[in-house]
């Protein structure tokens, strides 16, 4: 297997008449963060989305390691993780009840009792998702997120709904996750928040 | 746990917990079973002759009315595009959500059915072959109702169209079903319909899951 | 998979304008001629059934419809399906442009069935003929087909959507037209249309295949016709088209 690395080139994406970006090469490596600005409506999701391999671009190619996206076996899907605006929560189950179905998926041991701990969502373990409040359900979505263990993060937005405690736990794990290896492409209103050396700014 | 048993696991505790929508399409067949004796105002030949072919129908009916269940729900919280996104085959994982669906909507479905073709006069010997044709449809059925669904996931008003494209699927189906069980009230073999039935099945099972998993995917692009 | 060079030639959209430009007069012109003689000898020349008299001479007109929209269907179904593997957005434009047609086609089965089935029978329709409930299945599959593609807004993904329905809907063909026809088998209805007519003498034949052969140049002529159309739709602003219609309006 060649090195972990995600590589866009030549990424051109047109709706209908409209073209939202295109001419558009980059590379992220082990240990790197790129972070994805631009305003409303730049185009920053749909970049995102076609990085995960939820649509193809009208041209260009992203590759993992190599391979195409749209091609990855499942050893490789199992490293990337997507996070979108969407919380992937099913209301009528516990919080518990949702991580521990994330974990079968993702071929994981359904222990996940320090993440929530971390995320002060430990004694909502047993509550279902639809009384949680937007904040809990963002962090609830957080503790899937590192449950996975991926080495590739795609995180659209993640800070919304979350308050300082929140963003700081955050801002923690990406360090963290980078420090090991990982690589993360963060699309943020708030670059700031996220500022790492090295880090890659894509700008839409 | 494996994949099919966690996914098949979660369907199930979601359909559970929201039980009481679990009636809604038992409730519109009993509906639709009782309007065609008001419309026919028959007698009790007719209502034997009619019976079989009215409780069919009125069964593809409801089939196509828990359809929500299916993908509607997890396009809408996100749930379905980190189902395709995870490492899990999506194949398998849409052949647990398909079983999860034909538990929880064909399988009361199919036990209303004898019960409701007493009311029609159809003789008992008749009830055991009416009950195995449904058997033997019932994943034909959910493979179609639920291929449906998956081509209609992204549409915002999807609902009307879906009839359209899974009934004239279902023709044979109903040809097989209605068949095998008029001759088992005549008393005549009713291997070929039903073998029929069986085969269609084993297609559905095994070739669904691929077409039901890319159209999921084009849907969520 | 290394595929022919032809292959390649057939999903550049100019080239198959072009190639549709050269071919389409030719098909229609001669599937309309064959059309205008195989009528006149079918509907003045040949004798009338002795069974049935005149009414019989839907055959020139009824099995020939039937057959080519069942044909469309399959055209669609594997355009839809080189679409979808290849990503040829041409493949794509073929299917749409086919069912319409293969649609229409099949109507026109339904009535001439109709048409033949009111001497035959006595009614305009014989619900228990296994030709037409065939028929009316196939009429419905495009119908759906047709539904299912104008609910997208977003063409690509129509397009890939309903090529999964086409290829679906073509492997059920078949199996309906077999589930109908052993259907018809415990009924043992006689029906003319089911046993493909009475039985035809050579000056039958001919003006049979004829028209065959008629309906089947027609049927491609107005899909290249149409498929030119969906083309400079989906081309739209394209430089090779802007300049093809400046030169054709210099002709």
């Amino acid at each position: 297997m060649t090195e972990p690395a995600l590589r866009g080139r030549e990424l051109a994406v047109w709706r209908g008449e409209r073209c939202l970006f295109e001419r558009l090469d980059f590379e992220v490596s082990p240990e790197q963060l790129a972070l994805l600005v631009g305003s409303n409506g730049a185009g920053k999701t749909t970049l995102l989305r076609i990085l995960a391999g939820l649509g193809l671009p009208t041209e260009g190619s992203v590759t993992w390691r190599g391979v195409a996206i749209q091609e990855l076996d499942s050893d490789a899907r199992a490293e990337i993780a997507y996070r979108g605006h969407l919380e992937a929560l099913k209301r009528d189950l516990t919080v518990a009840e949702n991580l521990g179905f994330h974990a079968a998926l993702w071929g994981r041991e359904p222990e996940f009792d320090d993440i929530l701990e971390e995320l002060k969502l430990r004694e909502l373990a047993h509550m279902r998702a639809r009384y949680l409040s937007a904040g809990q359900r963002r962090r609830a979505a957080l503790a899937m997120l590192k449950l996975s263990n991926a080495k590739l993060w795609l995180l659209d937005e993640p800070t919304t709904n979350l308050d300082s405690e929140g963003r700081a736990v955050l801002a923690e794990w990406v360090r963290l996750h980078l420090r090991n290896g990982g690589l993360a492409v963060i699309a943020t209103h708030q670059p700031d928040e996220f500022a790492a050396p090295g880090a890659l700014m894509i700008e839409l | 746990m494996n994949v099919f048993n966690a996914v098949l696991l979660r369907d199930l505790r979601v359909a559970f917990r929201r039980w009481s929508e679990l009636a809604h399409p038992l409730i519109f067949f009993v509906i639709v079973v009782t309007l065609f004796p008001l419309a026919l105002s028959p007698t009790a030949a007719q209502l034997r002759e009619v019976g079989i072919g009215v409780l069919w129908v009125a069964a593809l009916l409801s089939s196509l009315l828990a359809l929500d269940g299916l993908f509607r729900s997890d396009a809408d919280d996100g749930s379905l595009e980190q189902l395709l996104l995870s490492p899990a085959p999506m194949t398998i994982a849409v052949l647990a959500k398909v079983v999860a669906h034909a538990t929880v909507t064909l399988l009361p479905l199919m036990c209303l059915v004898p019960l409701s073709a007493l009311s029609f006069n159809i003789p008992l010997n008749a009830l055991p072959t009416l009950a195995f044709a449904l058997v033997l449809a019932a994943p034909t059925l959910s493979v179609l109702v639920a291929l449906g669904a998956a081509l209609t996931v992204s549409l915002r008003r999807g609902g009307s169209i879906v009839g359209l494209l899974v009934l004239p699927l279902t023709g044979p189906l109903l040809i097989f079903g209605t068949r095998a069980t008029d001759l088992s009230v005549n008393g005549e073999p009713t291997a070929a319909p039903l073998l029929f039935l069986a085969a269609l099945a084993a297609l559905a099972v095994s070739l669904g899951p691929l077409a039901i998993a890319a159209a999921v995917k084009v849907g969520l692009e | 998979m290394k595929l022919p060079r032809w292959f390649h030639q057939l999903g550049s959209p100019p080239y198959v304008y072009r190639l549709a430009e050269r071919l389409a007069p030719w098909l229609g012109g001669l599937g309309l001629l064959l059309l205008a003689v195989g009528s006149y000898w079918g509907l003045v020349i040949a004798p009338p059934d002795y069974q049935q008299g005149d009414s019989a001479r839907i055959i020139y007109i009824h099995p020939q419809t039937a057959y080519v929209g069942m044909m469309a269907y399959v055209v669609m179904a594997v355009a839809a399906g080189i679409g979808y593997v290849w990503r040829m957005k041409l493949a794509h434009a073929v299917a749409v442009s086919a069912a319409p047609i293969g649609a229409w086609f099949t109507f026109c089965a339904l009535i001439t069935g109709a048409l033949w089935g009111r001497p035959t029978w006595g009614t305009y329709w014989q619900w228990g003929d296994p030709r037409i409930m065939s028929e009316a299945l196939l009429l419905f599959l495009f119908l759906g087909y047709l539904a299912l593609r104008g609910a997208f807004d977003d063409r690509d993904k129509a397009d890939r959507v309903t090529a999964i329905l086409a290829v679906v809907g073509v492997v059920n063909v078949p199996i309906i037209h077999y589930s109908v026809e052993w259907w018809n088998s415990l009924h043992q209805t006689s029906t003319l249309l089911a046993e493909g007519g009475p039985a035809m003498t050579i000056d039958m034949l001919i003006p049979f295949l004829i028209m065959f052969a008629g309906f089947t140049l027609t049927f491609y002529w107005l899909l290249l016709r149409r498929l030119q159309a969906e083309i400079v739709e989906r081309e739209g602003n394209a430089r090779w088209l802007r300049d093809w219609l400046a030169g054709a309006r210099n002709e």
